[in-house]
């Protein structure tokens, strides 16, 4: 009889296959996603040392991080973009990899079609060379980033040479405010707790306002987990996660998914299960938050203002004042002073449908300021169909906002969506580093609704005062 | 891999905290397919101007420290991405090793697998590297993996812990795919046992 045990422990424990004495033990992955820009070496590194990949079938790969958001079937203008794009196609052909491509319907952002498609699961170990692989722990999965190495790793022997992570547990206490989103409870998080608050930990959040999310708000909330350093976040399925999942493509069908609910609701946290470390939130006291500086960690609510230095330590000081610098700041600046350039509305962050549904009823009616560019990226063609389905597309378009293809597109500018030097962009993806979406482009991040609202205002506002038509 | 044993070189400061990878390698030089060439964009945004000048305020642009092979850096550095680029653009660019008081997991399993160190120290112990490196012409340091320890010649001496398995696979230079492969019979059994009829059959 094993003790009371976590979310985590429970995947952890099943799904190790050997603990070598002296050396990491070595777990088994059940679904590996693969893209484009982290790959092509890990391929090369198979070809060079003869090795196959090992578990096709558990291999699904698409490309997203730099294809074109222009209408498919406009050629990459960029010939080293569709040398990689090129380069993947290749190796799903000779490794014998189903590959989402450009052109399939299921093409989107790895973190948007891996549940949408029902490949996610609960208590599965989900890798991808991609840090925002903690998306897919919002199912109760185990899932997080890795490195080319790594990938390589698991395309040869479908296992990870890992060593145990501590665990933490977030616990968000009281109902989140109409207004204040899953994007703004992750912000809230990282700002309280720091970009690298929960490095070498894998965060469990729990707790009633974490409950009442939607898959949607789940994915946002886990997928901002390695913005504070995570190595997974995770959230235990619930009747959500199961009504989410039935009848997606590849969920189990019949029996199977009889034996499979079976096992999911076996998952969560024991009660008396023991976390290495405790945070509780109160949800009451967060509100709309949109970020200042040059991390996700550097965060205000959208009624207050730019912070002074006061009571930093020196390299703390100093990081706020290069960050100040880059961002053309002042410490004291009112937050809904800020006017803006640019807004994206997009990422594996915020654009699945419920997003961009939210986006939607704050600009429905209203015009995007003259001083502003607007873009609407959805996550997948999937979203993107459901979207149109729903007439979102018209009221973005007839409230001035750009509706294109889908894929990563301004979240990290690999393709052509980049931001210009200087200009101020509110973004709904995960991360301001300098030069993230263009070379001295600004980036505050916020949620779909704040950034709808200010693109129509021009500057930032608090959504908790918008006239909704 | 190339094994790391004992290393002696020149140490740049970076004083920054939350070095993010995609300031050590921006997004526009993840288009290419190979691991190689990396280091020429190594803090590309930093080390140069938007025409392409090497900007003089940057610490890697100073002369003096030019060739050098150890990194001294604020704390959670590598955060952020987790594109292996940032550490092959290190490597490539010459360093062995960054010191620091923290990293981010990612980033620290990247670097072992390319036979590259991160060092935790305290952050006291950083400090002071930091400063000597600002203040002492050609400052060298010694990192030394058989002892678990950093030395300099004016009497520092840390030592830092590390996981026993990494250490061992970076000492000899061991590529732990092959390793794993050793379990393939385990992974076999691992298989059978667990059919995972309701895992996706995509
Ligand atoms: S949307 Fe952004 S964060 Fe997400 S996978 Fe793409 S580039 Fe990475």
């Amino acid at each position: 009889m094993v003790g009371q045990q976590t979310l985590f422990q429970k995947i952890w424990d099943r799904h190790l296959v050997a603990q070598p004495a002296g050396r990491s033990p070595i777990i088994y992955i059940d679904l590996h996603l693969v893209h484009e820009v982290t790959s092509p070496q890990a391929f090369d590194g198979l070809r060079a040392a003869g090795r196959k990949v090992r578990r096709p079938t558990r291999t699904v790969a698409t490309v997203d991080h730099n294809v074109p958001t222009e209408p498919r079937g406009t050629p990459i203008t960029d010939l080293i973009a569709a040398r990689q794009i090129a380069a993947l196609q290749q190796n799903c052909k000779e490794f014998g990899i189903q590959l989402f491509d450009m052109d399939s319907p299921e093409q989107g952002i790895v973190h948007v079609i891996g549940p949408e498609l029902g490949l996610t699961q609960p208590g599965m170990t989900i890798v991808c060379g991609d840090s925002h692989t903690s998306t897919h722990g919002a199912f109760g999965a185990l899932a997080f980033g890795i490195g080319t190495s790594e990938v390589e790793h698991v395309l040869a022997t479908q296992c990870l040479a890992q060593q145990k992570p501590k665990t933490m547990k977030i616990d968000v206490r009281g109902r989140l405010a109409d207004g204040v989103t899953a994007k703004d409870l992750a912000l809230g998080i990282i700002g309280q707790i720091g970009t690298d608050g929960a490095t070498g930990h894998v965060i469990e959040y729990a707790g009633p306002a974490v409950r009442a999310l939607s898959m949607e708000g789940r994915m946002t909330l886990c997928n901002m987990s390695i913005e504070a350093g995570a190595r997974a976040g995770m959230v235990a399925p619930d009747e959500t996660t199961i009504s989410y999942l039935k009848g997606k493509k590849f969920a189990p069908t019949g029996k199977a998914w009889e034996q499979a609910v079976a096992y999911w609701r076996s998952l969560p946290s024991d009660g008396g299960a023991q976390f290495d470390k405790v945070v509780e939130i109160d949800a009451a006291q967060l509100c709309p938050f949109v970020t200042w500086g040059t991390n996700p960690g550097m965060v205000a609510p959208v009624t207050g203002r730019v912070p002074g230095m006061n009571g930093l330590k020196e390299a703390e000081r100093r990081a706020t004042e290069l960050a100040l610098q880059y961002m053309g700041l002042e410490p004291g600046r009112k937050i809904e002073d800020i006017n803006i350039d640019r807004v994206f509305i997009g990422s594996c962050t915020n654009s699945r449908i419920e997003d961009l549904r939210a986006a939607a009823r704050v600009a429905k009616g209203h015009h995007v300021s003259t001083k502003v560019r607007a873009m609407v990226v959805p996550g997948s063609q999937a979203v993107k169909r459901a979207a149109e389905q729903e007439g979102l597309h018209r009221i973005f378009q007839d409230a001035g906002f750009e509706w294109r293809e889908s894929g990563c597109s301004m979240c990290l500018g690999m393709n052509p969506d980049i931001l210009q030097p200087g200009e101020r962009c509110a973004s709904t993806s995960n991360r301001n580093f300098e030069g993230r979406q263009g070379r001295g482009g600004r980036t505050h991040l916020v949620s779909p609704m704040m950034a709808a609202a200010a693109a129509i205002a021009g500057h930032f506002t608090d959504i908790r005062n918008w006239k909704f038509e | 891999m190339k094994p790391f044993t004992v290393h002696r070189g020149r140490v740049a400061p970076l004083d920054r905290v939350n070095v993010d990878t995609d300031q050590i390698i921006p997004k526009q030089f993840l288009k290419r397919i190979e691991k190689t060439g990396f280091g020429q964009f190594l803090f590309n945004d930093w080390r140069f101007s938007n025409e392409g000048k090497k900007n003089p305020e940057f610490v890697l642009n100073e002369p003096r420290y030019e060739g050098a092979t150890l990194l001294v850096a604020g704390k959670n550095f590598g955060c952020g991405s987790s594109r292996e680029h940032a550490v092959w653009a290190l490597a490539d660019f010459g360093f062995r090793a960054v010191i620091s008081s923290s990293f981010a997991d990612i980033f620290s399993n990247n670097s072992t697998k390319n036979g590259f160190l991160t060092v935790v120290l305290r952050e006291e112990e950083v400090a002071i590297l930091m400063k000597r490196a600002f203040e002492i012409d050609d400052y060298q340091i010694t990192v030394d993996l058989e002892k678990c320890e950093v030395r300099d010649d004016q009497g520092f001496r840390a030592n830092f812990a590390i996981d026993s398995f990494v250490r061992h696979c970076l000492l000899n230079g061991l590529d732990d795919i092959g390793l794993t492969l050793q379990h393939a019979a385990e992974i076999d059994e691992f298989e059978r046992l667990h059919p995972m009829p309701f895992a996706s059959q995509a």
